[in-house]
C-alpha cells in the first residue's frame, strides 16, 4: 500500500498572535515544547497543528499577545458521530495504531462526588470553631489489630502488650499518587518529595525505581513494585516507609505500560536499572501473580525482604467486582489497599481502555468499605482512595464514604502548571512535568513547586478542618466512614444503595 | 557454619534464623528437612554466604536475593530467583514455573527441566548480567518481554529434531540473548527476534558458563558440546514503537 | 398503638437531656425518693417525652439470675417471646412489674419481668460455644429486632431499669420507686429532638449490667454505629446511648480493656497531649487511637454509667456538656446541675466540676478483684 501524508485531521486549536502587541521576544518559541512557534524573519509564525492548548505560551508571553482558541472550523455536529470519534477514525485509518493519550478520561460520566452533600450541625449538637479549637487530621495507614492486649506494670498501670503492625503516619490524610520517574520528570518528583516532607505525608515512586536524589526523602516515600520490576532490589524495598505492589491503575485497568526507549536516558536507565534507549515494558500482570494466593506470596516475599518492618500496600483499579477483590487482597495480607477509580490519570493509556474500563471511585470505595465491614476485617487494612480527587470536598466525601486517606495525582501536576492537555505520552510537556527533555525539565523548579504543593495541601487540610468543625467533630477518625453525614442529590435508588447513603431530605 | 533442622518449621522462623545467622557472621548454612518453606534466601545479602538446602524448598526461593549462593539438592517449586539482583541458585533437579522473573543479575542453574514462563522480563543492567541455564526442557512463554541477560536452554535429554516442544516464546523480546542447541525456524515464533549462528565472542562467553554449569552438576562438557549452539537476539530494543498513535 | 420501638423513619434518634447519679460505695441502700427528687430539679432539661431510672441492688433474692424487663404492646408478642425464653432459659420467676396509676402516665405498655438463666442445653449450643453473657446479649438483640411488639429494656443481674414516656418524676411515681431499694441509682430526663417520645427510647439504656444515661448528641454517631456493626452489634434503637453502651461492652467486657482506659477511648486525649507523654504511655495511647479511633465519641456528651463494679461519670474531651460531682461520706453524686445534688445533699464534703474527658469513677468497696480498674481511682 502506498502511504499518504495527507491527513483529514485539522488543528484543534489556533494559536493566535496579536502582532500589534507582540514585541518579538521569542519567549513563546522557547517555551513551547511542541514546536508550534517559529520566527519568520519579521514576525512570529504559528503552526496550529502542533498546538495542544497546554497554556505555556500565553502564561509566559510578557505582552499578553497570544490567545489560544478552539478552531472555529467545525466538524459538522452530530450527537452520535461526535468529533473525537470521527477524528480517531481518521487517525487510526492513517496510522493503523492504537490511540493512546495521557491523563484521565475525557468522557462526561457522572461524577458522584458532585451529587453528594455534606452535613453540618445546627442546635442539637454544636459546630466547632477550627480556628480556635484543636482539629485533628493525623492519620495512620496500616493494619490495625481488632483489639489491643495489655499488660500491667508493678504500679498496676496498663502497658501495651500487642505488637502494633508498622504504620505510616500522615499529618493530613493525603498522599501523592504513584507517578514514576520516566512518566514524569525528576524535578516533578522532587517537588512532591519536598512538599511531602514539609507536610508530613508521603509521595510514591511509581514503578520507575528510586533516583539517588530522592533517597534522603525515604521517610516520606512509598516505593512501588510493578510488573516490570524496574529498579526493584532489596535496598530499594527498604528505602521507603512502605512498599506498594501495583496491580492496576484506574486509567488503564488490566493492562501494562510501555515507557518508550527514547525517554530512557542515562539517568532513567540508572534508576530503572535497564539499558539506555530500550523500551521499559511493564507486562499486564505480574508474572508471579496469576491468582490471589500468588498475591499473598508476593506480599510476604516483600515482608520477608523488609523483615516485617514496612506496611505493604496493594494498588488496584476500581473494576466491577472490586469489593470481593479487595476483600481477597486484605485477606492476602495487604496492610493498605489503594483503589484507583476510572477517572484517574495516566502518563499514557489506550483510550479504548481509559474511557471504557473500570468504575467510579465513589462507588468502588463505598462497596469496598461496606464489604470489609460486613466481613469484620475493615481494621485489617487502610484504604487510600484515588481517581481524580479534585478538591478538599472530594477528599472529605471520600473519607466519609470510608477512605483512610486520598491520593492526589493530577491535582499535583496542575499545581506544577499542567493544563490537562492530555499529551503526557508525547514527552513534549512544556511545563517540564511529563517530559525528559532537559531544556523542558530544567524549567520546573522543585523548590518553587514544592512550596506550591505544600500550599495546596495545607489549604485543603484547612478546608477539611472547616468541614469537620461544621460537622461538630474534631478528629478525622470521627468522619471516616461516617456515611450518616452524607446525602445524595439527583441520584437513583440504585446509586444511593451502591453508595450506602440516603437521599437529601431523608 | 550453621545447621538448621527445618522440619515442621514455619518459613517466617526459618528465614529469621538465616537472617540472624548472616548478621552474626555465619557464612555456610545447611538446612535439612526443608519441605515447602517459602522465601528461603529472600532479600539476603553477602557474596560469600552459601546455603545448602536438603528437601523441597517452597516458592520464591532466592527472591530479591543479592549475592549469596543457594544449592538445592532436590527439585524446587515456582518463582525461583524472583527479581533477584545477584548471587547464584543451583538446582539439582527440576524447577517450577516462572524462574527468574524480572531477574537483574546472578546465575540460576537448573539440572533438569523448568516450567512455564522461564526468564520472563529478565533484564541486564551495566555489569549485571543475569544468566539462567537449563539442562533439560522448558515450558512455553519463556523469555517473553526479555529485556536483557542470557538464557541457555540445553535440552540435554532432548531428541534430535529441529523443533522445540513449545508453542510460544520470546514474544516482546527486546534485549538479551537466548542460546539453544537447535536450528529452529524462529520466524514461526516471533517477528521481534531472530535466530543466528553464534560467533566467537558468543562461544567464549558460553564456554565460561558451560564449564561452570557442567562442574556444578558433574556433567561432561563434551556431552553439552555434542550439538552446535544458536542464538536468538531481538531485532529491536523498541518492539512496540509503531503500535500506537497519539490522540 | 404504643410506641415501644423506634418506628420513625430516622437513621437515629437524638435528644437533649438532664441526668443524675447516686452511689454508696459501701452498698448502703436507699430508696428511690432521693434520685427522684434530684432529677425533678432538672425538670426543664426534658420535655416530658422520656424519663427513667436504673437501680442496682434491687433484686438481692435473685442476684444470680438475669432480670429481664420486657415491654409488650400486645399479648401475642408476649406469648411468642415467652416461647423463646422457655426454650433457651430456665425461668425461675416471672411477674408483672408493679406499676401504679398516676394522673400523668395514662398510656403504657404491658410491663413484665423474668428472672432467668440460660439453659446449659439450649439449642444454640449446637452451633455456638457462647458464654452466658454473650448468649444473653444475643437474645436481647434477637428479641428486640425480630419480635414485633416486644422490647427488652433491662437484662442485668440484681439491677433493673424503670423507664417510660413522661417526666422522670412521673415515671418514678408510676413505678413507685420509693418502694424500691438500691445502693446505686441513675436517672434521666429526656428532650427528644427528632422523634416523639417512645417507651423503649427512654433512658437509661441497659445491656447486661451496663446502664447508661447520657446528655448530648454524638456527632460521630455514624461511624460509631458502623464500627459496632462490624462486631455484630445491632443498633435497634438508633440512639446515642445505645451506641455508648455497646462501645463500653465491646471495650470492657469483650476486649478486657480496664474501665479507666476504655474511657480514654471514648474521650481520647488529643495528639498534642499524647506526643508529650513518656514513651510507653505514648505508645499505648497512640495505639488506642489507631485501633479504636472509630469508637471515639466526638461531639457533646455527658454520661453516667453504672455497672456491677461501680459508677462512672464523664463528659466529652472539649467539655461541651455540663457535669457536676459531689461526695459526702460514702455517697457520691453526679448531675447535670449542681442544684440537683444540693436538693438531696445540702452540704456535701466536696463538690466540683470534672475536667473535660476526665472520668469520675467510684467503685464499690467490696470489689476485691479489681482487674478492670487497674487505673485506680481519680482522687475524689
Amino acid at each position: 500500500m502506498t502511504k499518504s501524508s495527507f491527513s483529514n485531521i485539522q488543528s484543534e486549536y489556533l494559536a493566535v498572535i496579536d502582532h500589534n502587541k507582540c514585541v518579538r521576544c521569542k519567549r513563546c518559541i522557547q517555551n513551547c515544547g511542541w514546536g508550534t512557534y517559529s520566527f519568520g524573519g519579521d514576525k512570529i509564525l504559528a503552526d496550529h497543528s502542533k498546538c495542544v492548548a497546554c497554556g505555556r505560551c500565553y502564561t509566559y508571553c510578557p505582552e499578553g499577545a497570544i490567545s489560544i482558541i478552539k478552531n472555529p472550523t467545525v466538524i459538522r455536529e452530530n450527537a452520535n458521530w461526535q468529533e473525537p470519534l470521527v477524528k480517531n477514525i481518521w487517525r487510526q485509518s492513517e496510522t493503523g495504531g492504537i490511540v493512546i493519550s495521557g491523563m484521565g478520561t475525557t468522557f462526561k460520566y457522572k461524577k458522584y462526588f458532585d451529587h453528594i452533600l455534606l452535613d453540618a450541625c445546627q442546635v442539637t449538637n454544636p459546630s466547632i470553631d477550627p480556628l480556635r479549637e484543636p482539629m485533628e487530621l493525623r492519620t495512620f495507614l496500616g493494619k490495625k489489630p481488632s483489639k489491643l492486649d495489655l499488660d500491667f506494670d508493678e504500679k498496676g498501670e496498663p502497658v501495651l502488650k500487642t505488637k502494633m503492625p508498622p504504620q505510616i503516619e500522615l499529618q493530613t490524610p493525603f498522599v501523592f499518587g504513584a507517578m514514576s520517574y520516566g512518566s514524569i520528570s525528576l524535578n516533578a518528583q522532587k517537588a512532591m518529595a519536598l512538599a511531602a516532607r514539609a507536610l508530613g505525608i508521603v509521595m510514591n515512586t511509581g514503578e520507575g525505581g528510586l533516583h539517588d536524589d530522592l533517597v534522603p526523602f525515604g521517610k516520606n516515600i512509598i516505593v512501588q513494585v510493578a510488573s516490570g520490576r524496574f529498579g526493584v532490589h532489596r535496598d530499594y524495598l527498604n528505602s521507603g516507609v512502605a512498599v506498594e505492589i501495583k496491580i492496576g491503575q484506574g486509567a488503564k485497568p488490566g493492562i501494562g505500560g510501555h515507557l518508550p526507549g527514547e525517554k530512557i536516558g542515562i539517568d532513567i536507565s540508572r534508576t530503572r536499572m535497564i539499558p539506555v534507549g530500550t523500551d521499559a515494558i511493564s507486562p499486564a500482570p505480574h508474572h508471579d501473580i496469576y491468582s490471589i494466593e500468588d498475591l499473598r506470596q508476593l506480599i510476604y516475599a516483600i515482608k520477608e525482604a523488609t523483615e516485617y518492618e514496612k506496611p505493604v500496600s496493594v494498588k488496584v483499579a476500581a473494576v466491577h467486582n472490586i469489593a470481593a477483590i479487595v476483600s481477597g487482597i486484605v485477606r492476602a495480607g495487604a496492610d493498605i489497599v489503594y483503589i484507583d477509580g476510572y477517572s484517574g490519570g495516566t502518563g499514557a493509556a489506550p483510550i479504548v481502555i481509559r474511557d471504557h474500563v473500570g468504575i467510579p471511585i465513589e462507588l468502588a470505595l463505598a462497596q469496598v468499605d461496606e464489604r470489609l465491614r460486613e466481613e469484620g476485617i475493615r481494621n485489617e487494612a487502610s484504604i487510600i482512595a484515588a481517581g481524580s480527587i479534585r478538591s478538599s470536598a472530594d477528599a472529605v466525601k471520600a473519607i466519609a464514604l470510608g477512605a483512610d486517606a486520598v491520593a492526589i495525582g493530577t491535582a499535583a501536576l496542575i499545581v506544577m502548571g499542567c493544563h490537562v492537555c492530555g499529551k503526557c505520552n508525547t514527552g513534549n510537556c512544556s511545563w517540564g512535568i511529563t517530559t525528559q527533555r532537559p531544556e523542558l525539565v530544567r524549567r520546573l523548579d522543585p523548590e518553587v513547586y514544592g512550596e506550591r504543593l505544600y500550599n495546596l495541601i495545607s489549604a485543603w487540610s484547612h478546608e477539611i478542618q472547616e468541614v469537620l468543625g461544621a460537622m461538630g467533630v474534631n478528629s478525622i477518625e470521627s468522619l471516616r466512614g461516617s456515611r450518616e453525614r452524607l446525602r445524595g442529590i439527583e441520584l437513583t435508588d440504585a446509586e444511593l444503595k451502591a453508595l450506602g447513603i440516603k437521599h437529601a431530605g431523608l | 557454619m550453621m545447621t538448621i533442622d527445618a522440619s515442621g518449621m514455619h518459613y517466617k522462623e526459618l528465614n529469621r534464623l538465616i537472617r540472624e545467622g548472616i548478621a552474626n557472621g555465619v557464612k555456610k548454612f545447611f538446612i535439612e528437612n526443608v519441605n515447602g518453606q517459602y522465601y528461603i534466601g529472600d532479600g539476603i545479602k553477602g557474596d560469600d554466604v552459601v546455603i545448602n538446602i536438603n528437601g523441597t524448598p517452597g516458592n520464591d526461593l532466592g527472591a530479591f536475593m543479592d549475592g549469596p549462593t543457594l544449592t538445592v539438592n532436590n527439585n524446587a517449586q515456582d518463582n525461583v530467583g524472583n527479581t533477584m539482583n545477584a548471587g547464584k541458585i543451583i538446582i539439582n533437579g527440576d524447577a517450577g514455573d516462572v524462574v527468574g522473573y524480572g531477574m537483574r543479575g546472578g546465575r540460576i542453574f537448573i539440572r533438569g527441566n523448568a516450567g512455564y514462563r522461564v526468564g520472563i522480563h529478565m533484564k541486564g543492567y551495566n555489569e549485571q548480567l543475569p544468566v539462567i541455564m537449563i539442562g533439560g526442557k522448558v515450558g512455553s512463554f519463556f523469555a517473553e518481554y526479555m529485556a536483557g541477560g542470557v538464557i541457555v536452554l540445553l535440552g540435554l535429554e532432548d531428541d534430535d529434531s529441529d523443533e522445540l516442544d513449545i508453542d510460544y516464546f520470546a514474544s516482546g523480546m527486546h534485549g538479551g540473548t537466548i542460546f539453544i542447541r537447535k536450528k529452529i525456524d524462529f520466524s514461526k515464533f516471533s517477528n521481534e527476534a531472530e535466530l543466528y549462528e553464534i560467533d566467537d565472542k558468543d562461544a567464549d562467553f558460553l564456554k565460561e558458563y558451560l564449564t561452570d554449569f557442567a562442574n556444578s552438576f558433574n556433567i561432561s562438557i563434551e556431552e553439552i558440546y555434542k550439538k552446535p549452539f544458536y542464538k536468538i537476539v531481538p531485532s529491536s530494543a523498541r518492539p512496540y514503537a509503531h503500535l500506537y498513535t497519539s490522540a | 398503638m404504643l410506641k415501644i420501638k423506634n418506628k420513625f423513619n430516622t437513621e437515629r434518634d437524638i435528644s437533649g437531656c438532664g441526668l443524675c447519679g447516686i452511689i454508696n460505695a459501701k452498698k448502703v441502700k436507699t430508696n428511690g425518693s432521693d434520685i427522684k427528687k434530684a432529677i425533678s430539679v432538672e425538670h426543664d432539661r426534658g420535655n416530658g417525652l422520656g424519663g427513667g431510672f436504673a437501680v442496682y441492688g434491687n433484686y438481692p433474692d435473685y442476684a444470680d439470675l438475669y432480670a429481664f424487663h420486657i415491654m409488650y404492646d400486645n399479648l401475642s408478642a408476649k406469648s411468642d417471646v415467652e416461647d423463646y425464653l422457655r426454650n433457651n432459659f430456665i425461668v425461675e420467676k416471672e411477674e408483672h412489674i408493679p406499676t401504679f396509676k398516676t394522673s400523668k402516665i395514662f398510656d403504657h405498655p404491658y410491663l413484665h419481668r423474668y428472672f432467668i438463666k440460660p439453659k446449659s442445653d439450649r439449642q444454640d449450643k449446637l452451633f455456638h460455644e457462647l458464654e452466658d453473657d454473650d448468649f444473653v446479649v444475643n437474645s436481647v438483640m434477637l428479641i428486640n429486632q425480630n419480635y414485633d411488639g416486644a422490647y427488652v429494656f433491662s437484662s442485668g443481674k440484681n439491677m433493673g431499669a424503670f423507664k417510660g414516656v413522661g417526666y422522670p418524676e412521673d415515671i418514678a411515681d408510676f413505678y413507685r420507686l420509693e418502694e424500691i431499694e438500691g445502693y446505686m441509682w441513675t436517672a434521666h430526663n429526656r428532650f427528644p429532638t427528632n422523634t416523639p417520645g417512645w417507651w423503649g427510647g427512654a433512658h437509661p439504656f441497659t445491656l447486661l449490667d451496663w446502664s447508661i444515661v447520657h446528655n448530648g448528641e454524638i456527632s460521630s454517631y455514624g461511624i460509631n454505629k458502623r464500627y459496632l456493626e462490624m462486631y455484630k452489634y445491632n443498633m435497634a434503637l438508633r440512639t446515642d446511648t445505645e451506641v455508648i453502651t455497646y462501645i463500653l461492652d465491646l471495650l470492657i467486657r469483650k476486649h478486657k480493656i480496664p474501665v479507666r482506659l476504655a474511657l480514654t477511648v471514648l474521650a481520647s486525649p488529643f495528639y498534642q497531649k499524647i506526643d508529650k507523654m513518656e514513651n510507653d504511655k505514648k505508645k499505648l495511647y497512640t495505639a488506642l487511637r489507631q485501633v479504636y479511633g472509630s469508637a471515639l465519641l466526638n461531639g457533646p456528651f455527658a454520661i453516667v454509667f453504672g455497672y456491677s463494679g461501680g459508677m462512672v461519670a464523664m463528659n466529652d474531651r472539649i467539655k461541651l456538656r455540663p457535669l457536676v460531682a459531689a461526695s459526702n461520706g460514702d455517697f457520691t453524686y453526679v448531675a447535670s446541675e449542681e442544684a440537683a445534688i444540693r436538693a438531696v445533699c445540702q452540704s456535701p464534703d466536696m463538690i466540683w466540676s470534672p475536667k473535660a474527658g476526665e472520668p469520675v469513677m467510684v467503685e464499690f468497696n467490696d470489689i476485691k478483684e479489681k482487674t478492670s480498674l487497674k487505673g485506680g481511682l481519680l482522687s475524689l
